[in-house]
């Protein structure tokens, strides 16, 4: 094979999703030098990070029903891109807190994860991503194997843990009118996932049992 | 500043005044005069005239109480009327702001009953005469963690208590916001049992610093901060100080507040800033200023004072409370 064509419509459309996907970050740093982040500046980026790295997480969990629904199975090569994604806004939704609200304390911080069932689920969250990010190279997938899949299904339960820290962080204020449409939007992609996995199942003792039958 | 002692002056009787906090009080405005902080203070005060065309309901005249000021700097007038929670408007920040022009704020009426021997259905401006209106600096703590420092415009709520003459058995009081879905888009969304609810313990009510307020920033309070006329209790989380009120009503037991009934394990009846109790999602112990910082984009967190400062003044209320039981 001769050398690959560096720029595919293919490769483009991935750097520009590459791109597109810094616009939420873009948007801080140009709100934040313009004076646009409201009276209360770290409560702003400390939402709007928190809120990117969950909907990079729904983009990612919906790579694979995309590719069910559509047939098209280049949904797949989005994938890691966008797990990582939702790992980088996650680093900074946690930075932003550690730093800003724990002054790089240490203890504090993790008294805050002790007492608090919201901070505690959201940490969770957060500390489950990052063997996700560790391995998600080719080379890590390449050595893993069929671990790797098993190890990868934690964003399943990385996904509830995050709901989980918005609800309850919403909670005492009675205010669920948009955590409700994240929760669906998960709700969905774990439910289709589950409907398959019966339906692969029942298929298959489907399969077996004409052979008794007979 | 030349403007600040011209409007210097004896705003409230001096039969009415104690003694020893007013020399406490003195001492600290020398002292605040003496650094320097009351033209940095009082900085925010001018520059709001930017804002004062597009969000003014009018100027509203009032003396400036100096017993009730502060070294603190002013929060913007742009900050105190654009990051509000006032969720008859919308539940997120700047919702009242954006959509609070639709409450029609005259003619407006609150009828003052219950356990009163004058009951009475008063208009809002025969409120506003009801003595003179003082200018007076206060804290914001909100239960969320963040604060304020804001000039209000208003008048003790005692002074309307007084009028009504309440009978013995009268032991609280309890504050009815407006509830008109026609004026408020976000009583569609049932966060809470509308109307909202507050309510205060008389002897709370009755405290000098409690403050029947009209306005703020030397003018008509604006619609999202609640007009035309809302209570400030400065020494209780934010959510205590009810706005737009159209009842207060007296009563012989603790009025069912609308947040405690919401939430009765995180939001308690007295709810008095106490960096010692913990909200059930997040410490009390530290608050974020608004506009804290000057020009650091991300300033640190500051320590909660007992009573968000005015320990001092209200701390015998609860003398030989459990304030982490009654929180």
């Amino acid at each position: 094979m001769g050398r690959k064509p560096a720029m595919t419509p293919f490769n483009l459309l991935r750097l520009g999703v590459f791109l597109a996907s810094l616009l939420p970050l873009l948007r801080l740093v140009w709100l934040g030098m313009s004076d646009g982040l409201g009276a209360n500046p770290v409560e702003f980026v400390t939402h709007s990070t928190g809120t990117w790295a969950l909907v990079f997480l729904c983009l990612t969990l919906s790579m694979t029903p995309a590719k069910r629904l559509t047939g098209w199975s280049r949904w797949m090569r989005f994938r890691r891109m966008l797990g990582l994604y939702s790992f980088f806004y996650a680093v900074l939704h946690f930075a932003i807190w550690f730093w800003l609200d724990h002054n790089l304390d240490f203890a504090a911080m993790w008294q805050d994860v002790l007492r608090r069932p919201f901070i505690a689920a959201g940490f969770t969250a957060f500390v489950l991503l990052i063997p996700l990010a560790a391995t998600s190279t080719p080379g890590m997938m390449r050595r893993l194997g069929h671990y790797w899949v098993s190890l990868h299904r934690l964003l399943y339960l990385i996904a509830v843990a995050a709901i989980l820290h918005y609800w309850w962080h919403k909670a005492g204020k009675n205010d669920f009118g948009t955590v409700a449409l994240y929760a669906m939007l998960v709700a969905g992609l774990l439910g289709v996932r589950l409907w398959w996995a019966v339906k692969a199942a029942v298929d298959r003792r489907r399969e077996m049992a004409p052979q008794n039958e007979r | 500043m030349n403007r600040q002692r011209d409007e210097l002056g004896p705003a409230i009787p001096a039969s009415e005044i104690t003694p020893r906090a007013v020399f406490e009080q003195r001492r600290t405005i020398i002292r605040a005069a003496a650094a320097g902080v009351f033209g940095a203070a009082l900085a925010p005060w001018f520059a709001r005239q930017a804002f004062a065309q597009t969000a003014a309901g009018g100027k509203l005249a009032s003396r400036p109480n100096l017993q009730f000021v502060l070294p603190d700097k002013l929060t913007s007038y742009k900050d105190v009327t654009g990051y509000n929670n006032f969720y008859e408007f919308g539940t997120g920040k700047t919702d009242p702001a954006r959509n609070a022009h639709t409450l029609l704020t005259r003619p407006w009426t609150v009828s003052v009953d219950g356990l009163v021997k004058r009951p009475k259905v008063y208009d809002v401006d025969e409120l506003l005469k009801l003595a003179p209106l003082e200018e007076r600096i206060y804290r914001l703590r909100c239960v969320e963690g963040w604060s304020m420092v804001i000039p209000w415009i208003g008048v003790p709520l005692a002074e309307l208590i007084r009028r009504a003459e309440p009978t013995g058995n009268a032991k609280y009081v309890e504050f009815t916001t407006l509830a008109d879905p026609k004026q408020m888009p976000g009583l569609s969304v049932k966060v809470l049992d509308w109307p909202y609810v507050e309510g205060l313990r008389l002897d709370e009510a009755m405290h000098p610093l409690t403050l029947l307020t009209f306005g703020l920033y030397g003018e008509v309070l604006p619609k999202q901060n609640g007009a035309p006329l809302r209570i400030v209790v400065p020494w209780k989380y934010g959510f205590k100080s009810a706005k737009s009120i159209v009842r207060i009503r007296f009563t012989e037991r603790e009025p069912e507040t609308s947040w405690h009934r919401a939430a009765p394990d995180e939001y308690g009846f007295y709810s008095n800033v106490n960096p010692a109790v913990d909200h059930p999602r997040w410490s009390q112990a530290t608050e974020r200023r608004i506009g804290d910082g000057g020009n650091a984009l991300f300033p640190p967190r500051r320590k909660t004072l007992p009573f968000n400062g005015y320990a001092e003044q209200v701390a015998p209320l609860y003398a030989g409370m459990d304030l982490r039981k009654f929180f």
